[in-house]
């Protein structure tokens, strides 16, 4: 289980880092990134509801 | 052939519909939702179009890049002769008219303005402008109007102070934003055209001016990079903050006040915020379900879509009513009830898909504070008319109330 963010199709909207911020956060440009160690928490329930409430679906779930 | 229309045809009710109650859905809805969670209705002009009511269908199609926000294509609907008049006198808005790439780009020159980060340094200064405004309220004293001296000067000030705009400046904005966005009065298409021009114009000179003795706003980072490097020319920097500029007064205002007068019609909820603060954030949530003030968002099909059993043609109109969405029983449990306490995370009232609202984690704590800032300081706060009873604005603009009148 592991998690991503595609940040070329990022727009900013930061669902996912209010959704889950322990895993989420935005970078200076206000694209969406992992924090550090974020992708060991892939199988949080609240990586999963992120990755619904991203309306650009750049929350990609792997395995 | 006995009949060439396909059945969803026979029966295709005017629209938009008006809200009687300024929260709570038009009458027509009802059977609309019935008939979803795609069907059609007729629009002004005599032009059938396909509505979207389902939140399953709509948060599908909202990412969908067969369908189009493009308002320059020659099949986009319009909700009223007045849209359809101002797109014609000039180009595309950047950002909620124009597609990917063009809307990619713009997009990216301003998110790094809206970020949660931003938002979160901006949180004093909101608070300072909210106190501020009450201030003024309890010294000229009740009764007041709370659309003038509250819901609209608080986003006013914030957005102002985000772009960069100079502070003494906003008085000029606060009337001719409505105007763009809500105005539903006589000469109400010749109006709005005026104010976006004035702001426009406005901006340029602005523009001009930061060019020579840079601030510190979005504005200026903007020409600092975008303009500099020549991937923004002025006219389209100005547009852009003339967008950004009448989205971030008008919303948010409608929020605040309709928000207001949501809560203070059900006591019981409201009571529930008052002993616990730490419900607000569900709060706002469930106020942008319930209410959906920008109802409709129009789209035009560029590709033929199948979806939920039917075929939307290339070219056809769509519409999507969030507050079909937002209200669809499939989606949450008794959506008509106003439930501060539920989970309303999912609710398209932001939108959905690359247009979904750029200020949206600014609104939320623009609406927090308001509400917290509100009924803390004046919690003797009250209507003195029934919702039903007040002046509303025309429904194929962003929902809300005209004026709240208030006392305490």
């Amino acid at each position: 289980m592991g998690v991503s963010v595609a940040t070329d199709r990022c727009i900013g909207a930061a669902l996912c880092a209010m959704t889950a911020p322990e895993v989420f956060t935005q970078d200076d440009d206000g694209v969406g990134q992992l924090l550090p160690g974020g992708s060991e928490r892939a199988g949080d329930p609240s990586v999963k509801e992120a990755a619904r409430a991203c309306p650009v679906q750049a929350i990609i779930l792997h395995g | 052939m006995q009949n060439t229309r396909p059945p969803e045809d026979t029966a295709a009710p005017a629209y938009p519909m008006t809200r009687a109650c300024p929260y709570q859905m038009p009458v027509g809805y009802e059977e609309l939702r019935e008939r979803g969670p795609l069907t059609k209705v007729t629009l002004y002009d005599g032009r059938q179009v396909w509505l979207v009511t389902g939140n399953e269908v709509g948060r599908a199609l909202f990412p969908d890049p067969r369908l189009s926000s493009d308002v320059l294509h020659p099949g986009f609907p319009f909700l009223a002769p007045r849209i359809a008049a101002q797109t014609q006198q000039r180009a595309a808005p950047p950002l909620v008219g124009v597609d990917d790439p063009q809307h990619g780009r713009q997009r990216r020159m301003v998110i790094p303005g809206f970020g949660i980060r931003r938002v979160a340094a901006l949180r004093p200064e909101i608070e300072r402008i909210a106190e501020g405004l009450v201030d003024e309220m309890l010294h000229r004293g009740s009764p007041a109007e709370l659309l003038s001296q509250y819901a609209l000067p608080l986003p006013s000030a914030v957005i102002c102070a985000l772009l960069g705009v100079p502070f003494e400046d906003r008085g000029y904005f606060d009337e001719r934003s409505r105007h763009v966005l809500s105005s539903s009065g006589e000469g109400e298409a010749e109006q709005a055209r005026k104010a976006f021009t004035e702001i426009l114009a406005y901006l340029y000179d602005l523009i001009a001016k930061k060019e020579k003795e840079p601030g510190d706003g979005l504005i200026d980072e903007l020409i600092a990079h975008q303009l500099a490097e020549g991937s923004v020319d002025h006219q389209e920097l100005a547009m852009i903050c003339s967008l950004l500029l009448v989205s971030g007064h008008e919303t948010t205002s409608n929020m605040i006040a309709l928000g207001t007068v949501t809560l203070l019609e059900h006591p019981d909820q409201l009571a529930l915020l008052r002993a616990d603060e730490s419900l607000l954030p569900g709060a706002v949530e469930e106020l942008m379900r319930f209410t959906s003030i920008g109802d409709v968002l129009m789209r035009v099909a560029a590709e033929d879509i199948e979806v939920a059993g039917h075929t939307i043609r290339a070219g056809d109109g769509v519409a999507m009513s969030t507050m079909l969405m937002n209200r669809d029983p499939r989606a949450w449990e008794d959506p008509d009830s106003f439930d501060v306490r539920r989970s309303a995370g999912r609710h398209v009232a932001f939108g959905y898909g690359i247009h979904q609202c750029i200020g949206q984690n600014l609104a939320r704590a623009e609406m927090e504070i308001a509400f917290r800032t509100l009924f803390r300081r004046i919690p003797g706060l009250r209507v003195p008319v029934r919702s039903d009873e007040l002046p509303l604005n025309a429904p194929y603009v962003l929902q809300g109330v005209a004026e709240l009148p208030v006392e305490w």
